[in-house]
């Protein structure tokens, strides 16, 4: 190595001492996340010598923070992280000042000049959703943001700076992964194809809102060929029904008569195994099914249990174990369990429940009917602990490589203070070492001058401008794939669209109206060629949308009906969940999300309570440099890092 | 395994981290001894993750009193003008220590670290020093390879910007899957004492200069007698000095142990706090791999500098 390149480092190292000791003292910083990474981020910060810290996190505290956000203690369950956080950190430095805000960083106040009182940055994020808004905010700010994420024993925290490094969204996102439905509806293959029906199909129509979209409806009378009208009926809970009665007529539709009518397709069992109808008679001899039945009689004379929390069958079954590996016949008396509590103990609840990973009873639920739809496809059967990390997404969090990322983005963000943003580097902490290397630094990109984020790049969409409303632009569009917060949308000179507090009764009418016209034949027409403009003003970002008309989509590849170019990541119209999180703390959510229900997925963000979750791959196809590029070994192995971060994804996303 | 479930209790404060590594891992971890001696902020960083992780017993080791040093560097000491009330280290350690997890057995032990005999590791599955002097070093790996179980040992150092971990697992075998199959693998480990021993130039090219800097500094305390971490831009002359003198003895290029190296080492002997924490969770994540039997353990050494930010692997052992 040269030697002058090293002592220039060290020059630059010694400063920093200085810079923390003094100088930086005087920075002012915001993290957003006060979970498994923000707190040990706001440690380290205070440690380090920052006086001035901003902290924003709308979570409050759970039991299952307790293994790693070590600011908290069982007493904090249920306050504010951001609140407790600063109270913890102030005990050991009390003569800093730290500032916390428990509300979502995509509230309104926390706008532009809001942003740009900070010298950097600080994310510990568990959602795309909000990384992508605080970036646009740093971009419009012009502030730097360090950003981070960890699964595992994986991390990564890489530095943004406008004009001088690429931002969050210049590198394509992993999307979320999403089943084709007709997996889900009729050929699984894996146990989370089996999850993801039992949780967003069969809870869903047995406990959620009636009204809503159900595909277990419309594809089981796809290959039922026949009695289609009739079968609309088979969810309801016919009037005086027993609830047992229910429980078996349900039980035998959805595992034995479903799975009947799909084997009559022939040309779909062709290459694949083919599944098993099972009924209620082939799990239960009639003694059996009687001794089920006690869990209804032992339900309603239990009435000091008034927890409906804690309201399990697995109690009333005497399974204990929640690593134990149900049989057939105990995961169909769990079903049945299961329903009745839900129709006895927690009936007001019927109707309007989503799936909730911290609902125990509907983990329960979704384990038993994933595991018995499991048996009919020959798939392995898998234990409710397994199965509720898979329906949950719960990410794999410890507080080690927590630690140390946060001790990496500190050093990252002294680097940003100092104006030293040529040391600055996007830094991987791995599981298994690359040529020797456990973290591994490597160069930041350069903006990517198509991103339409960071650059003016215009996107184009293809729509059917005679069929598709302005509605459907706005939520699978502007909403869902551009993230915007606060929309408006303009063609030319004029209006078409907008979203804030302070607009007058009328301009809402005609927005309103104006969302359920088609493109054609809004007051101003889109049609193929024009140009329309959408621009979030909280987030002081503008796009500009070229609009090609095209008649056809196919609905299994395009369920959109649209589709948008120049745009950087594929996640589906389903992670916006931060508002409804914002205020029941992530539990049941009635969002505008479930009307996407064909693009079954698994969210990164479901798991709100999360902060440290969803971490963030890099393509494949690019390479980065590393930096230190002195001996030729290194050079050629430049590819490395992405077999690593390869990795990751696997271990984030489809770990099943 | 057969061994009794996790309470109700450790399945709803672990979930998390059970996902990450398993019920068989976190039943062992809630059944292992963990000994750490001399509590800067890197090993109170290190305290700090395998309490979290559930380890079944923490025992402390340092009767220093508290300083407004230590009070800077230390979260785990509430801030007190008093300076912890005439509290050691470790005592005021221990009660922050304990309130991070009940169901962790925090304790201290006095005394100092070489009164220690080996009968009294025996007690512990894994031993972690921090901040002493080498002859305590070797000494206490010693009597950890003595014991007819194996003891895990680990030094961990923190000076500014740069630190190193040193790991000693004797004789170590565990699981490890390759494609389908799993497979056992074995691992036999050099003392402390022994891996520094190996002649330099027989040592791999491009070994991290981090680890002859060490030693530089490492041997210059010793012959000068200083406490752990006691240096200052006065003796840089000497230290450069020593550089040299190791450097003809072993037949290595002066230019693989830069001065500004050396001098960063020297100057700046106080832990940086980002790199306690880099350290402390890489030694967490390493004694809890050794603890459970799963994963590759680290062999022997690890590197972090702030200044390249590298997290580099050595293997400094006789092939």
């Amino acid at each position: 190595m040269a030697s002058g390149q090293e002592s220039s480092a060290i020059k630059a190292c010694n400063l920093t001492i200085l810079c923390i000791y003094c100088k930086y003292s005087g920075a002012k910083v915001l993290m957003v996340g006060a979970g498994g990474i923000g707190c040990e981020l706001l440690k380290t910060l205070a440690l380090s010598g920052f006086q001035d810290i901003h902290i924003i996190d709308m979570d409050t505290i759970e039991v299952s923070n307790l293994n790693r956000q070590f600011l908290f203690r069982q007493s904090h369950v249920g306050q504010s992280k951001a609140k407790v956080a600063r109270d913890a950190v102030l005990r050991f430095r009390p003569q800093i000042s730290i500032t916390p805000y428990h509300a979502n960083v995509k509230d309104p106040d926390f706008n532009v000049d809001f942003f740009k009182q900070f010298n950097v940055i600080l994310n510990g994020l568990d959602n795309l959703d909000a990384r992508r808004h605080v970036n646009r905010l740093c971009l419009a700010a012009g502030v730097p943001l360090v950003e981070s994420g960890t699964t595992g024993f994986l991390g990564q925290v890489t530095v943004h700076i406008k004009g001088q490094t690429e931002c969050y969204e210049c590198q394509p996102k992993p999307a979320p992964k999403t089943y084709p439905v007709c997996t889900i509806t009729s050929t699984p293959s894996k146990f989370v194809h089996c999850i993801v029906w039992a949780k967003d199909l069969l809870f869903a129509k047995l406990f959620g809102d009636k009204n809503q979209d159900n595909d277990l409806n419309v594809r089981s009378n796809d290959t039922a060929s026949s009695s289609s009208d009739h079968s609309e009926d088979v969810f309801e809970r016919k009037k005086d029904e027993d609830i047992e009665q229910y429980g078996k007529r349900i039980f035998n539709h959805v595992f034995g008569h479903n799975i009947e009518s799909a084997l009559s397709n022939e040309e779909t069992w062709k290459n694949r195994n083919k599944p098993r109808p099972i009924y209620v008679k082939d799990v239960f001899s009639d003694e059996t099914f009687q001794q089920n039945g006690n869990v209804d009689k032992m339900a309603e004379t239990d009435n000091n249990n008034n927890n409906l929390s804690n309201v399990s069958a697995m109690t009333y079954l005497g399974l204990k174990n929640p690593q134990e590996i149900w049989s057939l016949l105990e995961s169909s008396r769990v079903f049945f369990a299961a329903l009745k509590l839900f129709f006895s103990k927690r009936q007001k609840e019927v109707g309007n429940l989503s799936f909730d990973k911290d609902d125990h009873l509907a983990v329960e639920f979704v384990t038993a009917a994933a595991n018995i739809r499991a048996a009919s496809f020959g798939i392995p059967l898998h234990s409710l602990f397994e199965a509720k990390g898979i329906a949950g997404n719960i990410v794999h969090a410890v507080a080690t490589t927590n630690a140390i990322i946060a001790g990496l983005i500190v050093i990252e963000a002294i680097k940003v203070l100092r104006n030293d943003a040529n040391n600055c580097r996007m830094t991987y902490c791995l599981e298994h070492p690359a040529r020797k290397m456990l973290l591994m630094p490597v160069e930041p990109f350069e903006p990517n001058k198509s991103c339409y984020v960071c650059s003016e790049t215009p996107l184009l969409l293809e729509v059917n401008t005679q069929r598709a409303k302005l509605r459907d632009v706005v939520e699978k569009v502007v909403i869902s794939k551009l993230g915007m917060n606060l929309p408006l949308i303009t063609h030319g000179s004029s209006l078409l669209y907008e979203v804030g507090d302070d607009l007058d009764q009328d301009m809402v009418a005609n927005y309103e109206a104006n969302l359920e016209k088609v493109l054609s034949e809004l007051p101003y027409a889109i049609t193929g060629g024009t140009v329309i403009t959408v621009e979030d003003l909280q987030q002081e970002l503008v796009c500009n949308i070229n609009i090609k008309h095209r008649e056809e989509f196919d609905e299994e590849k395009e369920p959109d009906g649209m589709v948008l170019h120049g745009w950087t990541q594929q996640a589906p119209a389903a992670e916006n969940k931060d508002t409804t999180a914002a205020t029941n703390g992530g539990g049941a959510t009635t969002s505008t999300t479930s009307k996407s229900a064909p693009n079954i997925s698994e969210e990164d963000d479901d798991d709100l309570t999360i902060l440290e979750a969803g971490i963030e791959t890099i393509s494949p196809s690019k390479k980065r440099k590393l930096s230190d590029l002195s001996n030729p070994e290194e050079k050629r192995a430049k590819k490395i890092p992405n077999d690593d971060i390869i990795l990751m994804l696997d271990d984030d996303i489809s770990k099943q | 395994m057969n061994g009794e479930e996790l309470t109700e209790q450790e399945t709803a404060l672990y979930d998390r981290q059970i996902r990450v590594w398993g019920v068989d891992a976190q039943r062992r971890l809630s059944k292992s001894h963990i000994f750490v001696s001399g509590l800067k902020g890197t090993a109170v960083e290190f305290c700090k993750n395998i309490v979290l992780a559930g380890v079944g017993s923490l025992t402390l080791n340092d009767d220093n009193p508290v300083t407004e040093e230590a009070l800077a560097a230390n979260f785990l000491i509430p801030f007190d003008e008093n300076m912890g009330g005439g509290g050691s280290i470790a005592e005021l350690c221990c009660d922050s220590l304990k309130d991070f997890n009940p169901m962790v057995h925090v304790s201290v032990e006095k005394g100092d670290l070489s009164s220690f005999d080996v009968d009294f590791f025996e007690k512990f599955d894994v031993v972690v020093i921090s901040c002493c002097l080498l002859a305590a070093k070797k000494s206490v790996n010693e009597k950890c390879r003595k014991l007819s179980k194996r003891v895990a040992f680990y030094s961990v150092d923190c000076r500014y910007s740069c630190g190193e971990i040193f790991v000693d697992l004797h004789k170590y075998s565990y699981m490890k899957k390759k494609a389908d199959e799993t497979v056992e693998c074995q691992l036999q480990y050099p003392s402390f004492e022994e891996a520094i021993a190996i002649p330099w130039r027989s040592l791999p090219k491009r070994v991290s200069k981090l680890y002859f800097a060490m030693r530089v500094v490492e041997r210059f305390e010793e012959v000068e007698r200083r406490k752990p971490g006691e240096t200052s831009v006065d003796d840089l002359t000497n230290v450069l000095k020593l550089r040299n003198e190791l450097c003809l003895a072993h037949s290595l290029n002066e230019s693989q142990i830069p001065d500004s190296l050396l001098e960063r080492l020297v100057v700046s002997p106080k832990e940086f706090p980002p790199v306690s924490a880099v350290l402390g969770g890489i030694l967490g994540q390493e004694v809890i791999k050794a603890i459970s039997g799963k994963g590759d353990p680290l062999k022997n050494f690890f590197f972090f500098d702030a200044v390249d930010g590298k997290g580099v692997i050595e293997d400094i052992s006789t092939p």
